[in-house]
């Protein structure tokens, strides 16, 4: 099967790159900062001690060394131990991966919600009042930094208006942990004021998050249809009186929509990426948060974790959006 | 240049760049006349505890910050410094990235590939996360921001350029060039150069935007200039526990910052859409 | 003789970057019941503007319809309500067959969506003023009727295995067959015309002339009118029973065909039949060139690289009869067989 095909393409690179990117990060980490081990040693280690820990954590090999032992492990599945929280590293991604990813989920089914609606009507009204709003939003969209962004409404709605929290994902006691995912497992358990909670404490968060998002998306469905409007079967079936209603909902929406499923998959990697900016922000106990704070903490080794996790998680991506395209788009299908 | 001044002439029709240009422009005067613009101009350095966190008055007319300091006369600094930033970062980027581009657009094979594997490898990492890793490896520094900025932007220069030169390549007119005898070399400089210049002018103005977004985020993180720099994401992290009694402290900066991408993004916009052919929009009969 | 089709006097405007083109110039056109009409002219003579204004196609935002009148069966469609038109007379009474057929379809959809949908609104079983939209159920008995009318058209235009056919998506088709496709489309709704635009420019010469004997033979058997435009004499001359001739804007000369390619009347058609290439190798083209369409010559847009052109030809010339079908727009027609010396 094609499909088939293509995907063990996409994996043949997927080694190599993930091999890159873990070079790279090694790099980083060891390569650059002058002693990780005195890092890790502390500040009141004498020399000495600092020597047996360099033994003892193996930083007295040789890199290559160093490095496949890193990647032998890293194949068994263990990361190594973060500094600061003396646990397992792929422990605490754990812990730490369902807040993340309630947050870039919310934010994204927000972002396509509003998003595509508004490109697709934005386009066939073109150059009308809603058009021209919307293109400021867009614009808007792309040029506001979002930590200020998220700022900014935490100074609106929770400190001015008191209608959402602050920050955190949740204040009290969590709803019964089934999935990780509070609104999830509110809904689950029918616990409603958890879920109402919960809600409250994403909203702004996800609006954070999503706004950025939601204008590319608009631009981009924009974009699109405006271009399928251009085409020649557009034309030709314009110039044999299909009523209008049937050529936009059903044949331009369709075409427009092919390249829309691409941006979508392109989208959460951005979102992961601005989550870690946004998770600063509200103080959201997400992988974001652990991740700036272990690189500003200089913990290497949950930096090197976090690293291929998000690359990883980049990559598998891409693979989905291609298997996704080929689906969409029948002519995919027989090259 | 009569090429050039056809496109300045058609970007001037454009509403939307002309907007983005007056913000660009705006921002460059602030940032080369800020010792006449400012009121404060001594703020940058010097403190004024007694001061601190008032509102906007006619003295100071953004207001002081924790410091004392005169908000706007700060602001005004900092556009120097995101100016700086924007401008080297990008432009190194831009050094790195076409040549990449166009080698490994240039041949065909294994070497190709690995060049863009390479920038592959430095896209999939989420460019916010590996500029701070960067920044934060070699310390927080105006040099390291933009040596981080660079280090992460260069990969879409890269693509970009490559693309541009396949499409190029596969072109007809350059079939036929090289049918007539002329050198594979002399080709890319006198072909493709030319054609993938609109792009890359293109990218470099929405790279500015995007880089000066990243920058203050790596500010905001305290990864960026070290006090007393106005680093405008910095300040806006500086603010945050005055909240939300000295809101000023907080929107200034980010207006500035909101502003000056604006600038950008929008110009980019026109300029793409006055430099790139493919994607105008039908103005003129396409038969006849 | 009531024409089906009567163009006068159509004035059409392009707003493009250089200025204002006008782009069609006061065209007079006629079409009668079913004949095959060619309209011949080099490219950007305005022969596809031309088409798309009778269909009602131009560009909304870039092209303007300065005056004149398009009177279909009688009533002027560039003065009907918009909503008329598209429902009984686009598709329906007037049909299209596009230059590409390679990009006239939706690549997404299976050929059997596309055809069925054309069907469900402009089925001559819906009435003559097709279905009306929101139509959310295609009526049964119709589908069936319609479905079997599609087989027995795609028969016709020599598409094999109909049925299987059409499940297909339209890039499995070869160029030829995509054309048949859209002449097989252009016949379903039985038409009064067919507006056929290049059908054969886009396709191998090989089978351009199978092609076109094919539509010739088809509108022939049910008595369908076609406004045919080329940029190719030979085609014209293949299947057409009247030719009419365009220059930048401006239509030079009408004829049955036979009467066109023997006693060519017009300056321009006789240079234009001259230089056709010949066995002797010799080339004549027309010295200079297409005037531009924003500051276009006064008058005859032709006479600044006519030889025989006289001041009095900065004043465009009425309609001439040379013959009762044989119309020429010129001040100095030329008389006799085209020969080496045009």
């Amino acid at each position: 099967m094609r499909l088939l095909a293509l995907a063990l393409r996409r994996l043949a690179w997927f080694v190599p790159t993930l091999l890159g990117l873990l070079v790279l990060t090694f790099v980083i980490s060891r390569v650059i900062p002058a002693d990780p081990v005195a890092l890790v040693a502390g500040e009141t280690a004498t020399p000495a001690q600092v020597e047996a820990l360099r033994r003892q954590l193996g930083y007295d090999r040789p890199l290559p060394v160093q490095f496949v032992g890193y990647v032998a492990r890293l194949a068994q599945g263990d990361m190594g131990t973060s500094i600061f929280t003396r646990r397992p590293i792929v422990q605490d991604l754990a812990h730490r991966l369902p807040a993340t990813i309630e947050l870039t989920v919310v934010a994204m089914v927000v972002s396509v919600l509003a998003g595509v609606p508004l490109g697709v009507v934005s386009a066939l009204w073109r150059n009308s009042v809603l058009d021209h709003a919307v293109r400021v939003v867009t614009v808007s969209g792309l040029a506001i930094a979002s930590f200020w962004l998220g700022i900014m409404l935490q100074l609106l709605f929770a400190m001015r208006l008191g209608w959402t929290p602050l920050n955190g994902r949740l204040q009290g006691f969590p709803p019964e942990a089934i999935t990780g995912f509070y609104l999830v497992d509110a809904a689950l358990t029918g616990d409603g004021p958890a879920f109402g909670a919960a809600l409250r404490h994403l909203a702004l968060p996800a609006a954070t998050l999503a706004f950025p998002a939601l204008a590319t998306l608009v631009r981009f469905t924009r974009a699109g249809v405006l271009d399928v409007m251009q085409s020649n079967f557009v034309l030709y079936e314009r110039a044999m009186g299909l009523p209008r209603p049937v050529i936009v909902w059903k044949y331009t929406l369709r075409s427009a929509l092919t390249s829309t499923v691409t941006q979508i998959g392109l989208l959460f990697g951005i979102l992961l990426a601005g989550a870690v900016v946004t998770e600063a922000v509200f103080d959201w106990p997400g992988i974001g948060t652990y991740a700036v704070s272990s690189i500003l903490q200089s913990d290497y080794n949950a930096v090197m974790g976090f690293t291929i996790w998000a690359g990883t998680i980049f990559i598998v991506v891409n693979l989905l959006v291609d298997v996704v395209q080929t689906l969409v788009d029948p002519r995919e299908r027989a090259t | 240049m009569s090429a050039a001044w056809f496109v300045v002439r058609r970007l001037a029709r454009d509403r939307s760049a002309l907007v983005g240009l007056i913000l660009i422009g705006a921002l460059l005067l602030a940032a080369l006349l800020a010792p006449v613009l400012a009121t404060h101009p001594d703020d940058v350095f010097e403190l004024h505890p007694a001061q601190r966190l008032q509102a906007p008055s006619g003295n100071h007319w953004l207001g002081t910050d924790r410091m004392g300091a005169d908000v706007y006369s700060r602001l005004l600094f900092g556009a120097r410094i995101t100016i700086l930033i924007g401008v080297i970062a990008v432009g190194a980027s831009l050094l790195v990235g076409v040549p990449v581009g166009l080698v490994a657009g240039h041949f065909h094979g294994w070497f190709s590939d690995l060049l863009m594997r390479v920038s592959d490898i430095f896209l999939a990492v989420p460019q916010v996360v590996l500029a701070i890793a960067i920044a934060q490896t070699l310390g927080p520094s105006l040099p390291n921001v933009i040596l981080a900025l660079s280090a992460t932007y260069w990969p879409w220069f890269a693509r970009v350029v490559y693309a541009e030169t396949r499409v190029v390549q596969k072109e007809i007119f350059v079939e036929s060039t090289v049918a007539l005898g002329a050198s594979p070399w002399r080709l890319t400089a006198l072909h493709v150069l030319p054609n993938i210049a609109s792009p890359i002018i293109v990218r470099a103005s929405i790279g500015m935007g995007f880089t000066i977004l990243t920058a203050a985020a790596l500010g905001f993180l305290g990864l960026g200039p070290p006090p007393p720099t106005p680093e405008w994401g910095r300040t806006i992290a500086e603010s945050r526990e005055f909240l939300p009694d000295a809101w000023w402290y907080a929107a200034a900066p980010g207006l500035a910052i909101f502003l000056t991408v604006m600038g950008f993004n929008l110009l980019g916009d026109g300029l793409r859409d006055v430099l790139d052919p493919r994607l105008r929009r039908g103005r003129t009969p396409r038969d006849d | 003789m009531t024409e089906l089709l009567s163009v006068r006097g159509l004035r059409v405007d392009f707003v493009t970057d250089g200025g204002v083109a006008q782009v069609l110039d006061g065209i007079n056109l006629d079409v009668g019941p079913g004949e095959v009409v060619g309209l011949v002219g080099e490219s950007g003579c305005g022969k596809t503007t031309l088409a798309r204004a009778i269909l009602g196609i131009l560009p909304a935002g870039a092209a303007r319809v300065r005056g004149g009148e398009v009177r279909f069966r009688g009533a002027d469609l560039l003065r009907q309500d918009p909503a008329v038109v598209n429902a009984r007379v686009r598709g329906k009474a007037i049909t299209f067959i596009p230059q590409d057929p390679s990009t006239s379809f939706s690549p997404l959809f299976p050929v059997q969506t596309q055809i069925m949908d054309l069907m469900k609104w402009k089925s001559p079983r819906a009435g003559d003023g097709g279905a009306r939209w929101p139509l959310w159920r295609y009526p049964r008995g119709r589908y069936r009727a319609d479905r079997e009318a599609v087989l027995e058209t795609l028969r016709a235009v020599q598409i094999p295995e109909p049925a299987r056919a059409l499940r297909r998506l339209p890039h499995e088709f070869s160029g030829g067959q995509r054309q048949r496709l859209m002449i097989a489309m252009a016949l379903l709704p039985q038409p009064d015309l067919i507006i056929a635009d290049e059908p054969t420019t886009a396709l191998d010469v090989t089978i351009q002339a199978q092609i076109l004997r094919l539509l010739r033979e088809l509108v022939k058997a049910r008595g369908v009118s076609v406004l045919f435009t080329t940029h190719d004499l030979g085609t014209a001359h293949e299947i057409c029973d009247r030719v009419v001739v365009m220059y930048a804007g401006q239509e030079m000369e009408a004829a049955p065909t036979d009467a066109f390619f023997a006693r060519p009347a017009h300056p321009y058609t006789r240079r234009l039949l001259a230089s056709v290439p010949r066995s002797d190798g010799e080339i004549r083209d027309i010295p200079g060139d297409v005037p531009s369409l924003v500051a276009p010559p006064p008058g005859c847009r032709f006479h600044p690289r006519c030889d025989h052109a006289t001041p009095e030809c900065q004043a465009r010339p009425a309609l001439r009869a040379l013959a009762p079908d044989h119309g020429v727009r010129c001040h100095h027609p030329v008389d006799g067989p085209v020969g080496a010396g045009a």
